[in-house]
């Protein structure tokens, strides 16, 4: 489910930049701070492993299918979140830019989907809950298979929502939701049993393994404050999402755009001198109305799912604009500096 | 999803691409990383229905497969590997997307199909994009760039570290499979059962390692940073380079098409 960069709006990918940046920092110095330097290779390895472990798959039962490991949720039980976080994130770049799987400008999506669900809410809230300091393999089973299902769930959450909010693709919200939701829901629990049978197959085999990887990290910062922090955010989101389901409101989204942005549509870039293709311009200038008129003849078979298409990607291009001319600056600013020294 | 072979192989043929010595692979890594990005970012922020101008956008990786000496086939393959994903989100804009869009005789285009060829033209700019960048600064440029331009240095170490164990730990997983597939007689398929055992020692395989490795690399004098025999170093040729294609971009951004072709065109050959 890595996001590619073809479906999503700068704005989206820009923002999700910035959120994934961020938490590659944080986490960058909470895992300085342990001042475990064995950490370090050892992420490495790990991560390596999660590549060759993904190149092995097995066939499902019955279905003919095959799967095989994500790797969020070990990493996290094996690491402990924030070092997991980086080694999902680096995985996310070399397959972005070895394999071409998911772009560039998606790895901030990317990261966040695969990374900050599974380390951040679900690994805290479910695993460590459920599997307790003293895991009993019982616990470890439960506590593994739970989590890589939400933390799933809520990552295909994330695509849908980002797909959605770019405005690329045509798909609209609760299609796609009824597409991903139950796809991954398959996959979680294939991906929580793999999850908790390696687990338990370590946790057997090499305990201590288990234990100097959880401790470290994890007992001392899942205070009951970022739990409850955790569990506020949760709610909120739950919330927002479950009274965006329930309102009849037809124009929901449209609403959340207008509080966030002030505009109750997103502006349509500004074109200059298309003379020759006036025809084309046209037409796309009439984007928004064009969306909802294909929307309303869906909405005569149901009327709730009047959600409106979502030309919010018809470009933010003032953010391509402003990071130019951000690091066109910088890049002066540095030659200068440098010119300076050298001279 | 292919083989594990097939995987080390592409890994090891980007490495090879990565090591020439061509004006673009001389290039300092933090260049051609700005570059990228500002390119995607560019691309993507065109609107859904976006083709003629999106078209303008190929001269970026077209200039730099030639002049680093990329073979196009090689990336063509690598782009259709990854494909189905955007065509399996694309597809649904043709049949829910019904409006027409533009009339050329009796032919009608919807203005799903255009949003869908949209997305398909973007989707193999953005992705050779990052395969060029790759192609022509290897992993080892990418994280030494990613590492000056200020990405926390937990992170460049450990990226670069998973690199290097990538074919070692892949080599064990790939002998384990060649090993449950001799034994096997013919069935490819892999219970889960074997699966979970196989996992499981690659996991405690690789755990061993990393402990190895690291009394390896204490014991000579590892510190926590990236060394380099050949040091980054900015040139004017290297600001040029972000400068002109930065340009570039934003013009082929704001401009008519077929204006900007037309001048593109004197320009080039001028």
């Amino acid at each position: 489910m890595h996001m590619a960069d073809a479906l999503i709006s700068p704005a989206v990918g820009g923002t999700m930049w910035a959120v994934s940046a961020g938490l590659i920092a944080y986490c960058s110095k909470k895992v300085r701070n342990i001042l475990d330097d064995r950490r370090v290779p050892l992420m490495g390895v790990l991560g390596a492993f999660i590549f060759a472990a993904q190149m092995i798959n097995f066939s499902i039962p019955g279905t003919g299918s095959s799967g095989h490991l994500g790797g969020g949720m070990i990493l996290a039980v094996l690491l402990g979140p924030h070092a997991a976080l980086l080694v999902i994130a680096s995985v996310l770049v070399v397959q972005a830019l070895f394999f071409a799987d998911g772009g560039l400008l998606a790895l901030g999506c990317n990261i966040f989907n695969l990374g900050f669900f599974p380390c951040f809410v679900a690994y805290p809230l479910i695993f460590r809950n459920i599997a307790g300091n003293k895991p009993t393999p019982l616990r470890l089973w439960i506590g593994c298979t739970a989590a890589s299902i939400l933390g799933l769930q809520l990552g295909a959450f994330g695509v849908v929502l980002e797909t959605v909010f770019s405005g690329i693709s045509e798909l609209p919200f609760r299609t796609f939701v009824l597409m991903m939701q139950p796809i991954h829901l398959a996959i979680g629990i294939v991906e929580g049993l793999i999850t908790a049978t390696v687990v338990a197959f370590v946790w057997k085999a090499r305990p201590e393994v288990l234990e100097s990887a959880s401790q470290p990290a994890t007992m001392h910062n899942y205070s009951f404050r970022k739990i409850i922090i955790g569990l506020i955010f949760a709610a909120v989101v739950t919330g927002g999402i479950l009274s965006w389901f329930a309102s009849t409101h037809p124009d929901g989204l449209e609403w959340a755009m207008s509080k966030t942005s002030g505009t109750e549509e997103l502006e349509l870039p500004e074109y200059r001198a298309h003379e020759s293709l006036a025809t084309i311009q046209e037409n796309t200038s009439f984007l928004p109305d064009y969306g909802f008129a294909s929307q309303k003849e869906e909405a005569k078979e149901e009327p709730e799912t009047k959600w409106p298409a979502i030309n919010a990607a018809t470009t933010i291009s003032g953010l391509v604009g402003g990071t130019l001319t951000l690091l066109i600056t910088i890049l002066i600013g540095y030659t200068l500096k440098r010119r300076r020294f050298s001279t | 999803m292919p083989g594990i072979e097939t995987h080390c192989m592409e890994i090891g043929l980007m490495d090879q691409l990565a090591s020439q010595d061509t004006p673009v692979h001389r290039l300092d890594p933090r260049a051609k990383l700005l570059t990228t990005l500002m390119f995607v970012a560019t691309v993507v922020s065109f609107d859904k229905y976006a083709i003629s101008a999106l078209l303008p956008f190929f001269a970026y990786p077209v200039m730099l497969m030639t002049v680093g000496r990329i073979p196009v086939p090689y990336l063509l393959r690598k782009i259709l590997l990854v494909a189905p994903f955007a065509i399996l989100i694309g597809i649904f804009n043709p049949l829910l997307d019904r409006e027409t869009f533009i009339t050329i005789g009796t032919l009608t285009i919807t203005g799903g199909w255009v949003s869908f060829l949209s997305i398909l033209i973007r989707f193999a700019l953005t992705v050779e994009g990052a395969l060029i960048l790759l192609a022509s600064s290897g992993i080892y440029g990418v994280c030494l760039a990613l590492d000056k331009l200020g990405v926390p240095r937990v992170f460049t170490v450990q990226l670069l570290f998973l690199y290097r164990y990538l074919f070692v730990i892949a080599d064990e997983g790939l002998r384990m499979v060649r090993a449950k597939t001799i034994r096997s007689f013919g069935t490819h398929d892999m219970g889960i059962k074997v699966y979970i055992h196989m996992l499981g020692y690659l996991l405690l395989r690789a755990l061993d390692r990393a402990q190895r490795v690291h009394s390896a690399m204490i014991s000579r004098g590892f510190d926590g940073h990236i060394q380099s025999m050949k040091p980054l170093k900015l040139r004017p040729g290297d600001i040029m380079f972000v400068c002109v294609w930065s340009l570039l971009f934003v013009l082929m951004r704001i401009h008519n098409i077929s204006l900007l072709l037309g001048s593109f065109i004197t320009e080039i050959f001028q």
